[in-house]
């Protein structure tokens, strides 16, 4: 896994509640055997038009969230579905966190599981965010500090946001979670013999 | 004094000191007794661990079946999309492989994942069960800790047997009083999630307590826990009672004799003690309930039938006011119609919520001696094997095709339209799943939720329909 440590980048705004994992990547897609191969896939119904063109109307199409790493979302984003594939569309496409007022928990979980940082902010700061996306014609660029654990922008926008601490540390190590709990083969093997 | 979570987490905490997390609020490993295993979040998984030179620790533990993306036409025929077909194929082999049970399309036991797990009785009480799906949360019923887990978590489990988890709250869901006639399980949770909305139950495992959830077959109790996670729960639980034990009484896969009367003992000890304390308590009056159905694309999005569209301008905040006109556009209802009478084009029984055999009887007790309405296609989609034969043995098939519903073979099938069952751009259905999301029973397809019994009088009415109208003019 991709480290998450610190990274500036364009913010793309998708200002709806309860997007939930079937828009982040529907259905038909999640029939691939591999786990690449989704980022066009992203936001299907809603990116492109039922002819296979871009919708203009689309967050995400404008020009202004071109070449976006950070997804500003509203509150209870990718709820629903646990399909691993929604976070691996957001990661494909270039997304390298996505900041939201709240997360479901399946998805949060995912999302930490492919180095694509949840960052879970106050409503207010969200709000503010997505005034200054608004107020930037050109485009809006942001930095996430894990080590800090900080939102900032380069005009004295700064928010502390909340991941627990056993998150932060995989991410900012890249850890393999399997690797990890296998070192506690001793404390599982001793569960198994008092248990069975 | 604890309650009934506390206590199935506190027997399977392997360790909580592990990972370097020093801190109190840090994870648990927790041991994990049923994985189940499906096609759809799997492959990814068991290639992780062929790619890192691991081997699957428990397969004894571990039971696959193929659900999602199954057709449920004629099974004769081979599977006409070659990339479905390939996922197919590729569970085969892991399972295999990896010396895992799997129930594959032939099998007498193959069905969702959710149904089959319980009517073997691998789903039992006190026991921590995870599958690569979020209505894992079904089984809860049985007073077991289940939950929904990402693909990457699949591979973590095959591999160690364990999850990690932070230690979620508690929050006592209490049903007053007894639901009144035409009025069941489904009504029961979609009035919670409209109660406490979709992230309501968010970091939380709700347990469902009161007399209307003493009186439910494990069937309600199963499409209770089913919804837990459209109200963003973690897990949905039920304490095992006397209606539990005599459901899982000589299932294939309970214990036996000797071992079941020792199981019984223990299963009887998992209820919350008198005042345990949970973090939060929500309490719904069942009695005064009427049938629910969802208006929108959220199942938070719900009223009862006698009720109108909402309008947007009532809602309670500006996000929400947002979400209510994007919804009715999408839905294209307008504020103030009526929900009795919103004419349907398709009507789906089925699903993990509620392709069981009782929710197949509900519907058959409104369906028998009528006809489907002109111009509405209705489908029966069992959800699983046993449960097609045992609704064929009472003749509940021939009800069904005699009104003029398709009777078709087990799967997930239009709950999510991962296969050829799905809605055509701006169909209306009547539906007894869990999802109304925009395009989840195909692009531009509009989904009303709704109980087995209001299903089916949705499908002889040809629209939405107060199903106690339709029982009174028997």
């Amino acid at each position: 896994m991709e480290p998450f440590i610190v990274h500036t980048g364009r913010v793309a705004a998708l200002p709806r509640a309860n997007v939930d994992t079937d828009q982040i990547i529907p259905k038909q897609f999640l029939k691939r055997i591999e786990r690449t191969g989704f980022g066009p896939a992203l936001f299907f119904d809603w990116r492109y038009l039922p002819d296979g063109a871009p919708d203009p109307a689309f967050e995400l199409n404008a020009p202004k969230a071109a070449g976006a790493t950070f997804l500003l979302a509203g509150e209870n984003f990718g709820c629903g579905s646990s399909r691993e594939h929604a976070p691996w569309a957001l990661g494909q496409y270039g997304f390298r966190a996505v900041l939201a007022p709240s997360f479901a928990d399946i998805f949060h979980g995912n999302c930490c599981q492919n180095g694509l940082l949840p960052v879970t902010l106050p409503a207010k700061a969200v709000q503010e965010l997505f005034a200054r996306y608004d107020a930037a014609p050109d485009g809006y660029e942001l930095t996430v500090d894990l080590l800090t654990t900080t939102v900032r922008d380069p005009r004295g926008f700064e928010s502390a946001f909340d991941i627990s601490a056993y998150r932060r540390e995989m991410l900012l190590h890249g850890l393999d979670e399997i690797g990890r709990t296998l070192q506690q083969e001793d404390a599982i093997a001793a569960f198994e013999r008092a248990h069975r | 004094m604890r309650t009934l979570f506390d206590k199935v987490w506190e027997a399977h905490v392997v360790t909580t000191r592990f990972a370097g997390t020093r801190d109190a609020g840090g994870p648990a490993l927790l041991y994990v007794d049923l994985h189940l295993v499906h096609e759809v979040t799997s492959a990814q998984a068991f290639e992780g661990l062929r790619l890192a030179g691991r081997r699957v620790r428990r397969p004894e533990l571990t039971l696959a079946t193929v659900d999602h993306n199954v057709p449920t036409g004629d099974r004769r025929l081979p599977i006409a999309d070659e990339i479905a077909a390939k996922q197919l194929s590729t569970l085969v082999r892991n399972a295999r492989e990896a010396g895992i049970e799997l129930h594959d399309l032939d099998s007498p036991d193959q069905g969702i994942v959710h149904v089959i797990g319980p009517e073997l009785g691998l789903t039992q009480p006190g026991s921590v069960i995870v599958c690569g799906d979020s209505h894992t949360s079904t089984h809860g019923a049985f007073g077991a800790l289940a939950f929904g887990i990402g693909t990457s978590e699949v591979e973590h489990v095959l591999a160690t047997q364990c999850i990690v988890q932070s230690r979620p709250r508690t929050m006592e869901v209490r049903f007053l009083g007894r639901p009144r006639a035409g009025v069941g399980a489904k009504d029961l949770i979609l009035a919670l999630i409209r109660r406490i909305g979709t992230a309501g139950g968010t970091g939380s495992v709700l347990e469902y307590t009161g007399e209307a959830i003493r009186a439910l077959s494990m069937e309600g109790r199963m499409t209770i826990c089913n919804m837990s996670i459209e109200a963003g729960a973690r897990a949905g639980m039920i304490a095992p009672d006397e209606t539990t034990f005599a459901f899982l009484e000589s299932r294939p896969r309970a214990p036996k004799d000797e071992a079941w009367i020792r199981a019984v003992d223990a299963w009887s000890g998992l209820r919350s003690d008198p005042g345990a304390l949970y973090d939060r308590t929500v309490v719904i009056d069942a009695a005064a309930l009427g049938p629910q159905v969802t208006w929108g694309t959220s199942p938070g999005m719900t009223a009862e039938i006698t009720e109108r569209v909402p309008d947007p301008a009532d809602a309670p905040s500006e996000v929400e006011r947002q979400s209510y006109r994007r919804a009715l556009e999408y839905m294209d209802l307008s504020p103030g119609t009526p929900l009795a009478g919103l004419p349907v084009d398709r009507v789906f029984l089925g699903s993990c919520t509620n392709g069981r055999v009782s929710d197949l009887r509900e519907a058959a007790s409104v369906v028998r001696g009528r006809r489907v309405a002109r111009g509405v296609r209705a489908m029966v989609v069992p959800g699983s094997q046993r449960v097609k034969a045992a609704a064929e043995a009472e003749g509940l098939d021939r009800i069904f095709s005699d009104a003029g519903f398709e009777w078709r073979n087990p799967g997930c099938s239009m709950c999510l339209g991962m296969n050829e069952d799905i809605l055509a751009p701006g169909e209306r259905c009547a539906s007894t799943s869990n999802r109304n999301f925009e395009g989840r029973q195909g692009r531009g397809g509009r989904t009303h939720l709704m109980s087995p019994a209001m299903a089916a009088a949705a499908a002889i009415a040809g629209c939405l329909v107060d199903v106690r109208e339709v029982i009174s003019r028997n």
